[in-house]
């Protein structure tokens, strides 16, 4: 077990507390950095879907997780980023450019859409943006002299700075970029937790009461919420439609959304790392469960099979592990370095049933 | 004129009438009580002056600001904190991260500066640490500094509120039963706390307390409240010997029976 002898408030404030933290993510930085040069080029390609849905789940990850809001309308600001992006793109606009645009843009449509969305608490919320990405398709239809309706859109050639980024041509330049906005993305939200719009968050997520009684603006604080958060999904959202190539009304379903939301609950609710955990079984039990109905024979592929696995998950966890994939590894954590001196009720929390809710 | 003054408070809850017609004033540097049985109206007042509540008649001015055109979040500009009677603390966060949001209302820094940690965003939060470790010292909370809420004994957590409503550099305090709960010599603390926070950091105090030993300790003026009307106001041996108190809490015919009852508690 590691101690911390601080001697400077920076201790806090810097992002990883000791050296052996700082290398282990750089030692994760340098094999992620080297993943080109050793795995195939389909393996690479499933890596950067990992990367895609981590992007989009950080963004919801921000709102249900650091501010406690509910949604299941992210999937209409994934289709956002990526309209919006490839739009921007369609119109002259060179890809760095329309990217960080897109991003922007749908964080500042989605703050305006959380303005009265938010007055909504609860499973009240999880209706209201439900309600949206289903909206999020016929929207989409409607628009079609722009979005291309039903038909779609293809994606266009991505040049970053003259240089041409191609899936099928160099997906280590693909790759590298999904990398890139990952870090840059995470880094954002880390800054954001160890400043004072991040601990508004979690005092919005923890009593709405209380929070504003220390001078935070509820209102105000959900909206940014909502705007980060969208921005970041439509980040993720536009990533995703430009690696699939082609999309229309229907990639950005509503199932895509419930789909991130129990990514995040699945991986952890609160934690960045949560967030990659469930991409990775996001992006990696279909491919999973094919290679084993495969193995098992015709008989096994039902269909609807992954979707049902999904929900087996997403109730399991929710039952025995709230705090998802990251969480128990937290608590393995623990009791490795406790060991042999962990007890079995280590974890367990004590309720607090005195809270004042009524006064809502 | 007085710090905190309102006029003529009244608030309806259907038809129970939870505040009636109150008229008090606390000036600065005061310790002042409210005290009553259960359902008096005590916390209404103070959720009505943190504008939880709207008063359906009356004025409540703080420093010659109308309380009453704030909002609740603006409250805390001004300088006022305030408790919780049911602890509200952050659950989900560490005693540290609880205390930084108390700075909440004195951050400078903008949403750009924020994301990418540039420009006053080290400073500040070095200098948000810093006034906080000064109210850990004073609260003793060093111990359970990285420890989350939700772990903790009940009776820090009463501590680590008090201390998050410091943080926020008030100059009205607002403590709704801090010593609810807590054991004979966490009471005594809570007593030498309150008694410097009004001497050493200049903070008026307004607090709700049933423990009428601790509130004739440490509070200059008492206002006793009975079903939402001013019963009495005065210094606490005036007001636990008002015969209209003693009615409230033992009932009629009690003033003769109690006439010299006079202990720790009314």
């Amino acid at each position: 077990m590691r101690f911390h002898f601080k001697t400077d408030y920076d201790h806090d404030i810097r992002l990883f507390p000791d050296w052996w933290n700082f290398s282990l993510y750089a030692a994760l930085l340098a094999v992620m950095v080297a993943l080109p040069f050793v795995i195939s080029s389909f393996y690479l390609g499933e890596v950067t879907n990992v990367l895609i849905w981590a992007i989009a789940g950080l963004g919801l990850m921000m709102l249900t997780g650091q501010t406690g809001q509910v949604s299941l309308g992210h999937s209409a600001f994934m289709a956002m980023g990526c309209y919006t992006c490839v739009i921007l793109m369609e119109a002259g606009v060179p890809f760095v450019a329309a990217f960080v645009l897109c991003g922007i843009i749908t964080g500042v449509i989605g703050a305006l859409i959380a303005i009265p969305a938010l007055k909504l608490h609860g499973v009240y919320l999880a209706i209201a943006t439900l309600a949206l990405a289903i909206l999020a398709d016929d929207i989409i239809v409607i628009l079609s002299p722009w979005t291309g309706g039903v038909n779609g859109k293809f994606a266009p050639d991505l040049m970053i700075f003259g240089y041409e980024i191609n899936r099928w041509v160099n997906p280590g330049a693909w790759y590298y970029m999904a990398l890139v906005v990952v870090l840059v993305v995470t880094l954002i939200y880390r800054n954001i937790l160890r400043s004072p719009l991040g601990r508004a968050f979690a005092a919005v997520r923890d009593s709405e009461i209380s929070a504003q009684a220390m001078g935070v603006d509820i209102a105000r604080t959900k909206t940014m919420a909502f705007g980060i958060s969208c921005a970041i999904t439509g980040l993720g959202g536009a990533l995703m439609g430009l690696f699939a190539g082609a999309f229309n009304n229907e990639t950005f379903n509503f199932l895509l959304a419930i789909q991130l939301l129990m990514m995040i609950v699945i991986g952890g609710l609160g934690f960045i790392h949560g967030a990659f955990l469930g991409a990775i079984v996001v992006a990696f039990l279909p491919q999973g469960l094919s290679i084993l109905t495969d193995q098992m024979g015709r008989g096994f592929n039902i269909p609807g099979l992954e979707m049902g696995v999904f929900g087996l998950l997403l109730i399991a966890f929710i039952i025995f592990e709230p705090h998802g994939l990251y969480g128990r590894w937290l608590k393995l954590r623990i009791w490795l370095e406790l060991f042999p001196f962990a007890r079995r009720d280590l974890f367990r929390r004590q309720k607090s049933y005195l809270k004042t809710e009524r006064l809502r | 004129m007085s710090l905190l003054e309102l006029n003529n408070v009244t608030l309806k809850f259907g038809g129970v009438t939870a505040v009636n017609d109150l008229t008090m004033s606390v000036e600065e540097g005061q310790v002042y009580a409210l005290v009553g049985p259960n359902g008096a109206g005590k916390s209404t007042v103070f959720n009505m002056i943190s504008r939880f509540y709207r008063p359906a008649a009356g004025s409540i001015t703080f420093d010659g600001h109308d309380l009453l055109k704030l909002k609740s979040h603006e409250v805390p500009q001004l300088g006022i904190a305030r408790t919780f009677q049911n602890i509200e603390l952050f659950d989900r966060a560490t005693v540290l991260q609880n205390l930084l949001v108390g700075r909440h209302r004195l951050r400078r820094t903008t949403l750009v500066e924020e994301m990418f940690f540039v420009g006053r965003a080290r400073a500040q939060e070095r200098e948000h640490r810093l006034a906080v470790e000064e109210v850990i010292d004073f609260l003793d909370l060093q111990p359970y500094r990285n420890q989350m809420i939700a772990g903790l004994p009940y009776g820090v957590r009463k501590v680590v509120e008090l201390a998050r409503a410091l943080s926020t550099k008030p100059r009205l305090l607002l403590l709704d039963e801090p010593a609810s709960g807590l054991s004979v010599e966490e009471t005594q603390d809570m007593r030498w706390w309150i008694d410097d926070i009004r001497r050493q950091m200049g903070i008026t105090v307004l607090m709700v307390e049933h423990d009428m030993g601790l509130v004739s300790k440490v509070c200059d003026r008492v206002l006793a409240l009975d079903g939402g009307k001013k019963l009495a106001e005065g210094t606490p041996a005036e007001v636990q010997s008002h015969p209209k108190v003693i009615e409230a809490y033992l009932g009629t015919g009690a003033i003769s029976k109690t006439a010299n009852a006079k202990g720790e508690r009314v």
